[in-house]
């Protein structure tokens, strides 16, 4: 197992993996296979991958406890920067074609309706977790001011979540399921750091979140 | 006859003879292997609409595929997603098919697909449609006006609204209780409304009879409102003296109203109303007062407040 995470191979399939729901996409555009609405779909679509790899994001941390294989970590960075790739082609779509970059209209937006005032909030808190995802700013930030930043990401994957909820007419079910899981891996974190602030202090703290 | 029954198409109109002899083989010794195969009726088959004129009623506007007309579209019985009716609304039975209208009217009356089709003469209207999301399309509906249908059962002095209700058959509609919303799917419109020549009863699309992810087999549109007052598959015309309740406005008052006029002025609560994505355009154009209809239909609303009555 070890051998297997600590492969460069497995780095390079997981990025190849993670590029399939955009080069689908391309796929879908040139069989003309992107629905009456392609606009519309592709919005829909990188909105749905955008969240999801926030979520897959957010299980790293939880998986490698529960599986006691710390390499895990490794592939973290690639997945959460995969998000903030499909949030910004989510985002260009959007300004590009429903917008055609109009700035009042941008804004009256943002302002205007919630469900774009919490998207926008989100895409805005995850652009420094991307600027700050290399080595050399964990080391300039310092592992602890770095995690403390990085934490904006459970703030991000809320706003993705009520972002998606405030969206929809009347079927709910979709972004309930998102923000059950999203709950679910945020209660790990909470018991762990119930446990850790009852029982010792001393504990080597790893640059977990 | 107005419809030609499915009967009258032969198999080799649609498939060449070495395939569906095939495709008997192909059965046959399927049903020698799994015993008796249950052979589909074509009740929803589709069939081209005779004796239709061109209607006056037209816009200078390029029409909608009729691809794009057919597979993206909202009937929450058959599933919420816009591509889930094409997919799955081939359980809906068309015919037979009866609507009952009654309420405050001298005679009230059910009606068959044969009666409905004898109403009045069936005209081609080329008509925007357009959705409260943001979408709209060119549709060459087939139908008659449904103030035609009205006159037949002659309202009372006292009618001032008109009900309309949707087929809700739980067998039929197998995904009916994921549709988020109470069923069966309600909606209205005041008598004078109702009673406009642009109010539409539609039996077909594309010189044939309406696809069921449409509403087959028997729709209303009302083309300067949002696409979501035109009630598909109707079973049920009410007149009333009080306006009737609403599948959207019991949803969500704050976000439909009674009217939805469609009003680039007023914005829905989530979305602005201002533009609209033409099903086969990248870019969004802009909405137009009651969908480019307010000459015809601005006089209906004069003195009322549109900002309050959305």
């Amino acid at each position: 197992m070890k051998k297997i995470l600590f492969s460069p191979w497995t780095k390079r399939a997981l990025f190849a993996i993670c590029l399939i729901p955009a080069l689908s996409l391309i796929g879908r555009g040139f069989s003309g296979d992107l629905s009456a609405n392609p606009i519309e779909f592709i919005e829909h679509r990188t909105g749905d991958w955008a969240l999801r790899f926030l979520l897959i994001t957010l299980a790293v941390t939880p998986l490698r406890k529960i599986f006691e294989q710390p390499l895990l970590t490794r592939f973290r960075r690639m997945l959460g920067l995969f998000a903030f790739f499909y949030v910004c082609v989510h985002l260009s779509m959007y300004l590009t074609f429903d917008q055609m970059f109009s700035i009042s209209g941008i804004f009256a937006d943002v302002l205007k309706r919630p469900y774009i005032t919490v998207g926008t909030a989100g895409f805005l808190m995850l652009v420094p977790l991307a600027i700050t995802s290399t080595a050399a700013m964990v080391r300039r930030l310092g592992p602890k001011r770095w995690q403390l930043l990085h934490r904006l990401v459970y703030f991000c994957a809320l706003a993705g979540v009520i972002h998606y909820y405030w969206l929809v007419k009347s079927d709910v079910r979709e972004p309930l399921m998102y923000g059950a899981i999203l709950t679910l891996l945020m209660l790990f974190r909470v018991r762990i750091w119930l446990t850790k602030g009852t029982t010792n202090k001393a504990q080597p703290t790893t640059v977990s979140a | 006859m107005l419809i030609r029954k499915p009967a009258d198409l032969r198999y080799s109109d649609v498939t060449p003879k070495q395939f569906y002899l095939n495709r008997r083989r192909f059965l046959a010794a399927g049903s020698a292997i799994a015993g008796a195969w249950a052979l589909p009726t074509p009740a929803g088959a589709i069939t081209k609409i005779d004796n239709v004129k061109k209607s006056g009623y037209t816009v200078n506007e390029k029409i909608t595929s009729r691809a794009d007309i057919t597979s993206y579209n909202n009937y929450y019985e058959f599933g919420t997603d816009k591509a889930d009716p094409s997919h799955y609304a081939n359980t809906l039975r068309p015919s037979p098919w009866h609507v009952q209208v009654s309420g405050l009217v001298e005679r009230p009356k059910t009606f068959d697909l044969d009666s409905i089709m004898k109403i009045a003469p069936l005209e081609e209207r080329i008509y925007r449609h357009r959705c409260v999301e943001r979408w709209s399309i060119v549709v060459p509906w087939i139908g008659f006006p449904l103030a035609a249908l009205l006159k037949e059962v002659e309202p009372l002095s006292k009618a001032k609204y008109v009900a309309f209700q949707t087929l809700l058959d739980k067998t039929q509609m197998p995904l009916w209780n994921r549709a988020g919303i109470e069923l069966p799917y309600v909606e209205g419109l005041r008598l004078d409304e109702a009673m406009h020549p642009l109010a539409l009863l539609v039996v077909g699309l594309y010189g044939e009879t309406l696809p069921n992810q449409n509403g087959a087999p028997f729709r209303l549109v009302v083309p300067w409102k949002y696409g979501f007052k035109s009630i598909k598959s109707i079973v049920k015309i009410t007149l009333t003296d009080k306006q009737p309740p609403t599948t959207w406005n019991i949803t969500n008052a704050q976000e439909y109203g009674f009217y939805s006029n469609v009003n680039p002025e007023v914005d829905h609560p989530r979305w602005s109303q201002a533009q609209e994505r033409r099903l086969g355009e990248l870019f969004m154009r802009k909405t137009v007062k009651f969908n480019g209809y307010g000459d015809q239909v601005a006089s209906l609303y004069t003195g009322m407040d549109l900002r309050k009555n959305y």
